[in-house]
């Protein structure tokens, strides 16, 4: 036990790559035991992280469960671990979305082992960001967790899935090529990656760069870290690459895509981005601000006008993740405010409900897909007879996403236009305009799910699925199984979200 | 140390080759045999010396000295550093596995490896391996000369009577002008270097430790550097003078394309640096714009043209003029970060390009084609292959946790530290690589085999495994643990930047 509690992070992030070099060794085509250990696999790093969620002191403030070894003394980087309130609710949205995806995938039948050994080694990529408190290694997990998502959407995605991986794969990593340049420069001039140092030294470096006034310097580092994380979260309009990625990718890749890959990037915001450039945060909040909205309110319509289903959740994910970024700008505006870290609060309680409700969601889709091929509203209609423990659960998941009071969304989704709200009234009136068309977002926002619920569920029957060899089946017991603890958390956050928000609260306040 | 290993390993493929030769030529799998025992006698060696190499005492070691023509002063003199340590590992790597791929079969129709004359196939291999072995270890310019000669001369009859039949005298052939070419012209300012050091010191001595101390001036320096750096860095494929090498890599056998590519290439890389760089340290900062020019040119270039090649081969080796690229943009920094990730790069491309090529020729030997549309599929009948070809390809585009990202990532950061713009301006490589990458995977190893090639491509053989294993562990190995390496690049760079600093 002793070695666990010295090294709870470092077990956590390597146990599933550790288990997915184990699986090489499990007979090829046995694709129930490969499903089964990947499970228990990945269900170890979940009781780790919760170990690590009851151990964890929310008052204390730095980074908890620190540990450090060397890696690339060369160029100052070391594998340095650490959790704070902000990244263990990451860590633990993870490792708590990996284990569910897995079960979701139990339908796959086409070359298992490779499937579940790219989940696991997923998992770790995912996690290494979370837990990396060394720009370099953080940079590490942020470009290899690429790999194993490339490689599941590219090998058992639907019929358009090469331009969609390869696209997805081209986009994030010329998105985080400024990032790479930027981080480069900065190893450069610390001799350094530790975050700490770097955060300490760069959020006050004023002396020039080659010539050119560090202010400039700093002003296009910003942009790009801001771009690299932008792409990711995604931000109107970098958004391209995820309606075809989500699209094409297999059911759980897309669970995990929404549910923890684009929080990366609105994690890299909160890690990076504004503590490592303060000045430059407030300086382009507006900006950003205006993205973030332009994500809410395109989102929103874009979802609305789909007819493909799994797009329309897709661009949901855009909707909603605006808000996260909209909460992050008006904290920058006003860092140390009041409204600020309400407005933060709601953003990483967003990223969090958001990583539930997203990951429920295309797994629905899935559910149906899997069953009838087809994901085109118009050829659905008048199913919640034939299927209704399918359509209460879609309903339920469905207006968690809407921001139904007492579900999570309108917790997290309240705070965030709350905090931006006050920013305005109080500091800077821009965000009261950005705000209030924020709203209109939220409007369409409630049209789209409406029109997905009614497209599926409601109006008349299409009778092609009721009888013969089409018949639509229920829900079955796996796939119950899987809604179960998200819809257990989005209705405990919905109804008492204090036991979440009291840890990230801490740490909102500790960190701006 | 009294066992002189740096000599046995130099001549161990030489003494094979002889002792092949010497076989009767129906027995293949004799000097198969021999070829194998040898090539794992020297990969152990290697692997001892890259061991017993004290990293906190650094400097050179394992030195011998043997007089061989004293009026002259030239002396059989090696012995190793922390850059060219990881180099002799590289070749003894290469070798074994080069072996590996080529043991053939005579049984089975599949007609993989080498099946024309191995004897004289393996006698040619191993004279080039003995030769690059030598340059790497020798510490006196003249036998540094006199080994890349004979690494050269033999890349000729390989390619011309193994290669690839439509184009290999034109490649052969032009590879073997552009190289006698690039050294007459470094062999030229050596000589002059030679006599320059003997009016400035009154020694006559091709002894690269003593020449570091021959007080050239800066005029001298300024004059010379550019041909002998030049000179040498043709063999490392440096743009404007890369064109040979795409051509003979294409044309030339599997095991060849390894080395030339593999090791070859860094022999070039290697002298430039110890030739060039070392001994005449003020003309490289007085020159290092232009190479940090030519090797940025050489890194999105070579990218770019390696992004529309239709030929599976020609886009490895457009590929390796980008990666070697970086390797000559490390050294133009000539800072500390940038020669440390140079020379870990030169392990690493060595490598990674080592299975690229392995790979490739197990596809061609069954699928009889390069043409990338042409293929697909590979890894449902030789998933083997396939897993190294993406490892690979992860190296090559610089992904982290594999070996080059820790090549390319100091590289990168010397040049932030010398001229940054030009860091922005290669950095545009590594998304045109992770393009063609990514894409040429997907078109070779997955979606369905075509027609024409279903049924009769079967999976590769058991020595192919090996190899394919052993490369990649190399790469994945130092990738997740850059401190194998990197401190002992570290102590050869030290010495670099004593010279460059101290001149």
């Amino acid at each position: 036990m002793d070695y666990i509690n010295t090294h709870l992070l470092s077990t956590t992030l390597f146990f599933p790559l550790l288990a997915g070099f184990l699986m090489l060794f499990l007979p090829k085509d046995e694709a129930k035991l490969h499903k089964w250990f990947a499970l228990g696999a990945s269900l170890v790093p979940l009781v780790l992280s919760l170990v690590a969620w009851f151990n964890f002191r929310p008052s204390q403030a730095g980074y908890q469960f620190e540990e450090m070894y060397a890696w690339y003394a060369a160029i100052g980087s070391s594998l340095h671990l650490g959790v704070d309130g902000l990244s263990l609710s990451m860590v633990l949205l993870t490792t708590l979305l990996t284990p569910i995806a897995i079960l979701a995938s139990f339908g796959i039948n086409d070359r298992t082992k490779a499937y579940m050994m790219l989940f696991l080694f997923l998992e770790t990529g995912m996690l290494g960001v979370f837990m990396a408190i060394d720009l370099l290694i953080f940079f590490v997990f942020w470009e290899i967790g690429l790999v194993p998502m490339y490689f599941l959407i590219n090998q058992w995605g639907s019929a358009n899935r090469n331009y969609a991986s390869l696209k997805f794969m081209i986009y994030t990593m010329g998105g985080s090529l400024g990032l790479l340049l930027a981080v480069q420069l900065l190893g450069v001039l610390f001799k350094t990656y530790d975050l700490q140092v770097i955060t300490e030294q760069w959020s006050t470096y004023t002396a020039a760069i080659g010539g050119i006034p560090a202010s400039t310097f700093k002003a296009v580092a910003f942009w790009a870290f801001v771009i690299a994380f932008a792409v990711k979260v995604p931000l109107w309009p970098f958004h391209t690459w995820l309606p075809d990625a989500h699209t094409e990718a297999p059911t759980a890749g897309s669970m995990i895509l929404a549910g923890v890959l684009l929080k990366l990037g609105a994690y890299g915001f909160l890690r990076l981005v504004l503590p490592l450039y303060p000045d430059e945060a407030k300086y382009f909040a507006g900006a950003l601000a205006f993205l973030a909205v332009a994500a809410i309110v395109f989102g929103a319509f874009g979802s609305y006008a789909q007819t493909d289903f799994k797009r329309l959740v897709a661009y949901s994910s855009v909707n909603h993740m605006g808000f996260v970024v909209l909460g992050i700008a008006a904290a920058a505006f006003a860092v140390g405010t009041n409204d600020a870290r309400i407005a933060l609060n709601g953003a990483i309680l967003q990223m969090f409900n958001h990583g539930l409700s997203a990951a429920g969601m295309f797994f629905l889709v899935g559910v149906i897909y899997e069953r009838t091929h087809t994901r085109n509203l118009d050829d659905f209609g008048g199913l919640f007879p034939l299927v209704p423990v399918y359509g209460g659960i879609l309903i339920f998941t469905s207006m968690a996403s809407l921001g139904l009071p007492g579900l999570n969304g309108f917790i997290s989704e309240f705070l965030v236009v709350r905090g931006a709200f006050g920013v305005g009234v109080n500091s800077v009136s821009v965000m009261t305009v950005y705000t209030a068309v924020s709203m209109l977002g939220l409007l369409f926002t409630g049209a789209y799910i409406l029109k997905g619920i009614k497209k599926v569920l409601h109006g008349p029957m299409n009778e092609q699925w009721a009888h013969g060899e089409h018949k639509l089946t229920e829900i079955n017991a796996r796939e119950v199984i899987v809604m179960i603890p998200l819809m257990a958390l989005i209705l405990w956050i919905g109804l008492y979200p204090a036991w979440i928000l009291n840890v990230i609260n801490r740490a909102v306040v500790m960190l701006f | 140390m009294n066992f002189p290993v740096l000599s046995v390993i130099t001549f161990t493929p030489i003494v094979a080759a002889l002792v092949i030769l010497l076989l009767p030529a129906q027995r293949k799998n004799e000097a198969r045999a021999v070829a194998l025992a040898s090539a794992t006698f020297a990969l152990i060696l290697s692997i001892w010396v890259y061991f017993a190499y004290d990293q906190t005492a650094a400097g050179y070691q394992f030195v011998e000295k043997y007089s061989w023509l004293p009026a002259l002063g030239i002396a059989l003199h090696f012995g190793v550093d922390g850059m060219s340590t990881p180099l002799v590992l590289l070749t003894g790597v290469v070798m074994f596995t080069g072996v590996l791929i080529s043991w053939g079969d005579d049984d089975k129709h599949v007609m993989a490896g080498i099946q024309d004359r191995p004897r004289e196939f393996f006698a040619f291999l191993f004279l080039l391996a003995g030769g690059v072995f030598g340059v790497f270890v020798s510490l006196d310019l003249f036998m540094l000369f006199f080994f890349y000669e004979i690494a050269v001369f033999p890349m000729y009859l390989l390619i011309a009577i193994w290669g690839w039949v439509q184009t290999r005298e034109y490649a052969a052939m032009k590879l073997t002008l552009y190289l006698f070419v690039g050294s007459v012209v470094s062999l030229v300012g050596v000589l002059v270097m030679y006599w320059q050091q003997y009016q400035n010191t009154g020694v006559l001595s091709f002894d690269m430790l003593q020449m570091e101390k021959a007080g050239f001036s800066q005029a001298f320096q300024n004059i010379w550097f550019l041909p002998v750096f030049l000179g040498f860095a043709v063999l490392g494929g440096i743009w404007p003078f890369h064109n040979w090498s795409p051509d003979g890599h294409v044309a030339a056998p599997t095991a060849v394309s390894m080395f030339h590519a593999g090791v070859l290439m860094k022999l070039g890389a290697f002298a430039a640096l110890r030739v060039g760089i070392m001994l005449l340290p003020q003309g490289a900062q007085t020159w290092s714009w232009l190479i940090m020019a030519f090797a940025a040119i050489a890194v999105v270039y070579g990218a770019y043209i390696a992004f529309v090649q239709p030929d599976l081969k020609y886009m490895i080796g457009f590929s390796s003029v980008s990666h070697m690229g970086l390797v000559m943009l490390g050294f133009s920094t000539l800072n500390q970060q940038g020669l440390t990730g140079a020379g870990v790069q030169m392990f690493s491309h060595g490598v990674m390009t080592a299975l690229f090529f392995a790979v490739t020729g197990m596809i061609y030997d069954r699928s009889h084609t390069r043409q990338i549309p042409e293929l697909g599929g590979m890894s449902k009948v030789m998933p083997f292959a396939a897993i190294g070809f993406i490892i690979g390809g992860l190296v090559s585009m610089g992904m982290p946790g594999f070996s080059g990202f820790v090549a390319e990532f100091p590289i990168f950061m010397g040049v932030w530290g010398s001229r940054w713009l030009v860091a922005v301006i290669a950095s545009i490589s590594i998304i045109i690589t992770a393009a063609y990458i990514m894409r040429n995977i997907r078109q070779v190893f997955f979606g369905e085999i075509p027609e024409k090639l279903a049924g009769h491509v079967g999976d590769i053989t058991v020595l192919d495994k090996v190899a394919i294993v052993t490369l990649c562990v190399l790469m994945v190995g130092l990738g997740l643990f850059p401190g194998l390496m990197v401190p002992m690049v570290e102590t050869g760079v030290q010495n670099i930047l004593r010279l460059l600093g101290g001149a």
